[in-house]
């Protein structure tokens, strides 16, 4: 199968320090891949490399197949970044008006919104609970209202690749839970693969198949249930921290409790 | 004097419809130059006019054709500086800005002897416009305004979002190109209007008018117009009346406009609803 993201060993300096060092992964379709690591150690600059935002010192980025230089299908791509700071309390653009910005990525110069715009941009904001507040400004949210709005862009063109930044930081539980229900269902019955980054290791272990550790380097990559297992688990989130994370796999929690031994 | 004689001029007229055809593009322009927080471009563009139109009145030729090449080289100077060399945005065209305003000091002061001109484009007359100016004009924003159409969804979304913009495949080089160049081509078009020294004021004061009554994007840059033209019409004639400097008094009139309805905005949210 045709990989839908890879990097090969990928490379980025500023100013003479060294951000990312050689990082290899590959992903194939309806793979679901979490991103952990400190603060600093270059989750968010490996997502702007893979968005094209950002270039690499050396390494390659390939997507769907294409070297990231060739690349042009953007409308492929739904990415919800780092909470937008700074953004203006007096944008004057409505809910449903920045839904449907999430669109006009797929749209062939000069970019005209058409009647059928509006099924999917009623169903992301359906999706993400926000059709009572679509005719408010954007600014006059909170916080989680507009991380809601910027989730349900990210969504609205039913992307193939989900590159995600801390989406449920500002979020509350309930909605949180319904975006991750949501998600699961993009990704196993739409095939869609999704990257996010996160520092809620708890829930991510809950849905994504793969994990990548990121300090810098890879420290760790490779399937959920052996990342419960990991030294470098252990050493990053504490001693007992497999019981809470792990909840999901009742074998890897047997596992561990093997490992550990009784009591 | 019947407002329906005042209406047979012809100056008036082609005041009127020049200047209702530039408030309207610099409103439009100017939501998404404030949005940026690039509202002060403008400004530094107009002085930078007062350059060009030094070197146009040295050459003895039509200062409009020869300010535009040199505002719009000017406009994308200030970007590169801002991309290039890292500066920050008002920086670059602080230094931009003072450039041309010391070229314009220059010139008129080597040159000598057309101070009265320069002081006429410093400050503007609409009542003055020529009927070929006019049509330049209309061309002109017309052209401009369905620039502005076409990029009109680009430019909400760099607006927003622009790293996002990029993601999704916006060239947003392209896009803040094509901003500061519309935004050259208008300041010089507007200097007719209002002069060089006020131009920057067509450019925000409706925009910033028409954000107070938090509407959608599109119904911002309608009232934005509105405001825009409400305000030159009313000018022009009470300029004419009262035998003002048209464009010292439309802008004074937009910022009637905007103090009004900031406070009527302000007073009206503090006023709970009826039954409530």
């Amino acid at each position: 199968m045709k990989n839908i993201v890879a990097t090969d060993r990928l490379c980025f300096s500023f100013n003479g320090t060294e951000i990312l060092k050689d990082i290899t992964f590959a992903l194939k379709r309806g793979e679901f891949l979490g991103i952990v690591g400190p603060n600093g150690s270059g989750k968010t600059t490996l997502i702007k490399l893979l968005l094209g935002l950002m270039a690499p010192t050396r390494g390659s980025i390939a997507l769907f197949g294409r070297n990231i230089g060739d690349f042009h299908e953007w409308s492929r791509i739904g990415y919800l970044p780092q909470r937008i700071t700074g953004l203006n309390p007096h944008f004057p653009a409505t809910v449903e008006e920045i839904v449907a910005l999430g669109l006009i990525a797929g749209k062939p110069f000069p970019r005209r919104r058409s009647r059928t715009d509006r099924k999917p941009v009623e169903e992301a904001m359906d999706l993400m609970d926000i059709k009572v507040i679509r005719n408010k400004l954007i600014g006059e949210l909170s916080g989680g209202q507009q991380q809601r709005a910027l989730i349900a862009k990210a969504l609205v063109a039913s992307p193939e690749l989900i590159i995600l930044d801390e989406p449920t930081t500002a979020i509350d539980p309930e909605t949180r839970e319904r975006f991750f229900t949501t998600l699961k269902d993009v990704n196993r019955k739409r095939g869609a693969t999704i990257i996010m980054i996160t520092h809620d290791v708890g829930t991510i272990g809950q849905h994504a198949s793969l994990m990548l550790y990121l300090d810098k380097k890879v420290v760790f990559y490779g399937g959920f249930d052996e990342f419960c297992m990991s030294k470098e688990m252990t050493d990053y989130f504490g001693e007992h921290s497999q019981h809470l994370i792990c909840h999901r796999h009742e074998n890897v929690i047997s596992n561990i409790e093997g490992l550990h031994g009784p009591g | 004097m019947e407002i329906s004689e005042f209406f047979h001029h012809g100056f008036i007229q082609r005041a009127l419809i020049a200047g209702c055809f530039i408030a309207a593009l610099c409103s439009v322009l100017g939501t998404f130059l404030v949005l940026r927080r690039l509202s002060l471009i403008g400004d530094g563009l107009a002085h930078v006019t007062f350059g060009g139109v030094a070197v146009g009145l040295l050459f003895q030729a039509c200062p409009f054709y020869v300010a535009v090449p040199i505002v719009m080289a000017s406009a994308l100077g200030i970007l590169k500086l801002t991309d290039r060399a890292r500066l920050y945005g008002d920086a670059a065209i602080g230094i931009v800005s003072s450039l041309g305003i010391a070229g314009g000091v220059l010139i008129a002061s080597v040159a000598g002897g057309f101070n009265v001109d320069l002081f006429s484009y410093l400050f503007g007359n609409i009542l003055a416009i020529s009927a070929a100016e006019v049509w330049t004009s209309v061309v002109l924003c017309l052209c401009l305004i369905m620039a502005i159409t076409l990029f009109y969804h680009e430019l909400v979304a760099i607006s927003f979002d622009e790293e996002s913009a990029r993601a999704s495949g916006i060239k947003t080089g392209r896009i803040n190109r094509v901003l500061v160049l519309l935004t050259a081509l208008t300041v010089v078009l507007a200097m007719k209007v209002v002069g060089i020294m006020l131009v920057s004021s067509l450019l925000i004061i409706p925009s910033v008018t028409a954000l107070q009554f938090s509407r959608g994007f599109r119904a911002t840059i309608v009232i934005s117009c509105l405001t825009g033209m409400i305000s030159v019409i009313a000018g022009i004639i009470i300029s004419f009346m009262l035998d003002l400097p048209s464009g010292a008094t439309i802008v004074f009139l937009n910022f009637l406009i905007f103090i009004t309805t900031f406070t009527s905005v302000r007073l009206l949210r503090k006023t709970p609803a009826p039954g409530t």
